[in-house]
């Protein structure tokens, strides 16, 4: 073990900030991450154990206990219990003859819940030992466990009937769906990579490329919508030995997956908009920070850098340009929802725990490593090339005055074709549900957890930056669904999960009003619940990051707009009422001590 | 006009804000003028004799008695504030609350390395004593509680000025020392 672990550091040139890798490459090899090796590692590192076991503990898929050798990871998503979790992991407990949580007596087979893989199109799913397993029925995870208890390689577990579009290609090998239902101007065959790089940069300067992408008004495709080109300008400007570019693939908003599909399809697309951006702001190096779910994703990513550098789109004097300079690595995470936020996934690239920085400064002064960089979603590099190959001005006929261009949605949940939509900005959500086949829809989760709940009555707002803003996930909720207990708290369970604990705000009032919703739906809740509910939501604000921010987003949005929900569920004739029982809460100590309880009832 | 009654009580704190509330130095002459005790350990009164306008809580809820109390001064009292970080969440008597009730017993009176005399493994199970809950409770989530006075404890200008405050009607001054504490 001592050797592997020195192997690994070696391979790092013992660099701290590639811990993240390191724990990677230990964990895929032994299956987790042990005492001795945190011990080695730290020891070679030249760190802290605390130090090395504080980043170990932040990310969900590191375990310092052994897995199992298939290790299984079943979405816990609303869309994955709509869609039969529930069978799902009773039929893996019953046939592994283990509960969700633990591993097997002999080791083979460990069971554990994950937050949201992306791949809402196509639930229930599971990761197993880095493999996606989509549609799963109970049949199919018979099969499958039946297929680990005779060790069989994971390989052999794999069916044969690969998914659409690139999925079926020897590096890729998946049985995810791309589920593509609409294209545009990203996902369309009509561009032929590296056209940009070889034949617009040659005739552009780094500013005249930010021109053009200012002059195109897009705004960032993550959700925050800020404005690339003045990002890139920013960065370009900042004083610094290096600049770099970090593409943001972390998706971990809950219901939204198109940047696995933009990944799988046009990654060639994506790294060339990396190119072309560090090309902008004076760059060399780029890294796709990459979630830990899409890991069946390397060989192949790997693969396109690997062509792309043969073909002379990555490397030295790219395009004969002297002095443009530019190479991608792949980072992977390790499973944090918070390491979405750019200063967060910073963090996360530096080899630490994935805690947003406290802004100003931001990034785009001080970032990787303390220099300037600028950090952007898979949409927005993969859009940036197609405005500089056709001009900003072309851009701007697409969508509408204040958000330009198009976006990839990721719609799943009740509806008829569940996939990855390319529209123009400007598209109401009326249109979007007769697009997908979606009837007696009773709300829509725009934007994920952090989103809004809206119902029919707002169907008629437009997604865009001025009305309903989105990251692009957007999941449908049919009449049958019982949106406080199967949504709002799965949601709010999320939140709780994944804060990563730095302010208290996040850390605390997710809890308190997740129980006060609960014992709402439990029918003790009262009149002056809601009241509570909602001022406590502002005290969210308060918080360092985004998630914080919005962690209240679940019930504050529901309860706007479906509050009639709640108020159903209330005693009316009651002002005051918590749910203490004392008979029950004092049944344990009493029978411990061995005493009959006694109530006086006055 | 008679003046306005007020009660306070203790219930899994640690006196602190009892103390707390004392520390008004001579401004105590002034109260006495303002107020009247009853239920309190101030006077030693220990059971409500008339209705009162302001019960002060101090502790969180650990045991039947605690909810005893506290009920009984819902039920007698026009306001109830709760007082310190105890009665607001809980406070250091609630370090237990991850931790099984079962466990918190065999440690103090049977594993506990301090255990020396208690050979038969005798459990306090006596009907007299109060029943254990099976964690500690904020006095909010017993009874409904008007207001909060927070610090661990609150300083006694912050008891003085809520307590005035609350005896004149007039808005209560929260300068940012008051209610920052770090």
């Amino acid at each position: 073990m001592e050797n592997t672990v020195k192997q690994i550091v070696e391979k790092y040139n013992s660099n701290r900030n590639r811990l993240m890798d390191m724990l990677i490459d230990i964990q895929e090899g032994e299956g987790y991450i042990s005492r001795d090796a945190i011990a080695t590692l730290s020891q070679l590192l030249d760190m802290s154990q605390a130090d090395v076991e504080q980043t170990l503990s932040f990310y969900h898929f590191f375990s310092t206990k052994p897995r199992g050798k298939y290790a299984v990871y079943l979405n816990n998503s609303p869309v994955a219990y709509m869609f039969g979790r529930e069978a799902i992991k009773e039929a893996f407990e019953k046939s592994a003859g283990v509960r969700f949580g633990e591993v097997s007596s002999d080791g083979k087979i460990g069971l554990f819940d994950t937050a949201c893989i992306g791949m809402n199109d196509q639930e229930p799913a599971a990761i197993i030992n880095n493999m996606v397993f989509t549609r799963l029925t109970p049949y199919r995870v018979r099969e499958l466990v039946k297929m680990m208890k005779e060790d069989k390689p994971i390989e052999e577990l794999r069916k044969e009937s690969f998914g659409d579009g690139k999925n079926y290609l020897p590096s890729l090998r998946s049985m995810v769906s791309s589920n593509i239902r609409r294209k545009g101007m990203i996902l369309s065959d009509d561009y032929h990579f590296g056209t940009v790089l070889r034949e617009k940069l040659p005739t552009l300067s780094p500013e005249g490329v930010i021109g053009e992408i200012k002059h195109s008004a897009i705004r960032g495709r993550g959700g925050a919508g800020f404005p690339t080109g003045l990002k890139w300008e920013f960065c370009r400007r900042a004083k610094g030995d290096k600049h770099y570019v970090v593409c943001n693939a972390d998706e971990g908003e809950p219901g939204t997956f198109k940047d696995r599909v933009i990944l799988t399809e046009k990654p060639e697309l994506v790294f060339e908009g990396m190119a072309l951006a560090g090309y902008a702001i004076g760059g060399e190096e780029g890294i796709l920070y990459i979630r830990y779910e899409y890991r069946y994703m390397k060989d192949y990513l790997e693969e396109v850098l690997h062509k792309m550098r043969k073909e002379g789109l990555l490397g030295t004097n790219i395009s004969g340009i002297e002095g443009f300079n530019f190479d991608i690595r792949i980072q992977f995470g390790a499973g944090a929802y918070v390491c979405g936020e750019e200063s967060a996934l910073l963090e996360s690239l530096e080899g630490k725990r994935g805690e947003p920085r406290d802004k100003p400064p931001f990034p785009v002064e001080k970032g990787y490593l303390g220099y300037p960089t600028i950090i952007n979603n898979v949409e927005t590099f993969a859009t940036a090339v197609r405005i500089v190959q056709n001009g900003g001005e072309w851009f701007t006929q697409f969508g509408t005055d204040d958000s330009t261009g198009t976006k990839i949605l990721s719609i799943s949940g009740d509806c008829m074709f569940p996939g990855v939509y390319e529209v123009n900005w400007g598209f109401n959500v009326e249109d979007m549900l007769d697009m997908v086949g979606a009837y007696d829809v009773q709300a829509v989760q725009v934007g994920g957890p952090s989103g809004t709940l809206i119902g029919p009555d707002e169907f008629h707002r437009t997604l865009g930056y001025s009305d309903l803003s989105t990251g692009g996930s957007m999941i449908i909720f049919g009449q049958q669904r019982n949106l406080l207990r199967d949504v709002v708290v799965n949601f709010m369970e999320f939140f709780i999960d994944e804060s990563c604990g730095s302010c208290s705000t996040c850390r605390n009032m997710t809890q308190v009003m997740n129980n006060k919703l609960k014992k709402i739906l439990a029918g003790k809740g009262v009149p002056n619940d809601l009241k509570d509910l909602q001022e406590w939501g502002r005290v969210l604000n308060a918080s360092r990051c985004g998630l914080g921010q919005t962690a209240a987003n679940p019930i504050i949005s529901s309860l706007k707009n479906f509050r009639h929900l709640y108020e159903t569920l209330l005693q009316k004739d009651k002002d005051f009422d918590e749910g203490f029982d004392l008979e029950k809460s004092v049944q344990a100590s009493c029978s411990y001590v061995g005493r009959v309880p006694v109530f006086n009832h006055h | 006009m008679s003046k306005p009654v007020v009660a306070t009580t203790s219930l899994a704190g640690c006196f602190g804000c009892h103390m707390s509330l004392l520390d008004i130095d001579e401004r105590i002459l002034t109260l006495i003028e303002l107020v009247e005790f009853n239920k309190s350990p101030v006077d030693d009164i220990k059971t409500f004799t008339k209705a009162v306008d302001i019960g002060l809580i101090e502790g969180g809820v650990c045991n039947s008695e605690n909810v005893e109390v506290l009920k009984s001064f819902r039920k007698n009292c026009k306001i109830l504030v709760s007082v310190g970080e105890c009665a607001i969440m809980g406070g250091l008597p609630a370090l237990r609350n991850g931790i099984p009730v079962e466990e918190c017993l065999h440690e103090a009176y049977i594993g506990g390395p301090t255990v020396q005399l208690n050979k038969d493994g005798i459990m306090p199970n006596d009907d007299e004593l109060p029943m254990l809950l099976d964690k500690v409770y904020p006095c909010h989530e017993i009874v409904k509680i008007d207001y909060f006075l927070p610090g661990c404890p609150p300083r006694a200008d912050l008891i003085w000025d809520a307590l005035v405050a609350l005896v004149t009607g007039d808005p209560m001054k929260l300068p940012y020392e008051v209610v920052k504490f770090d």
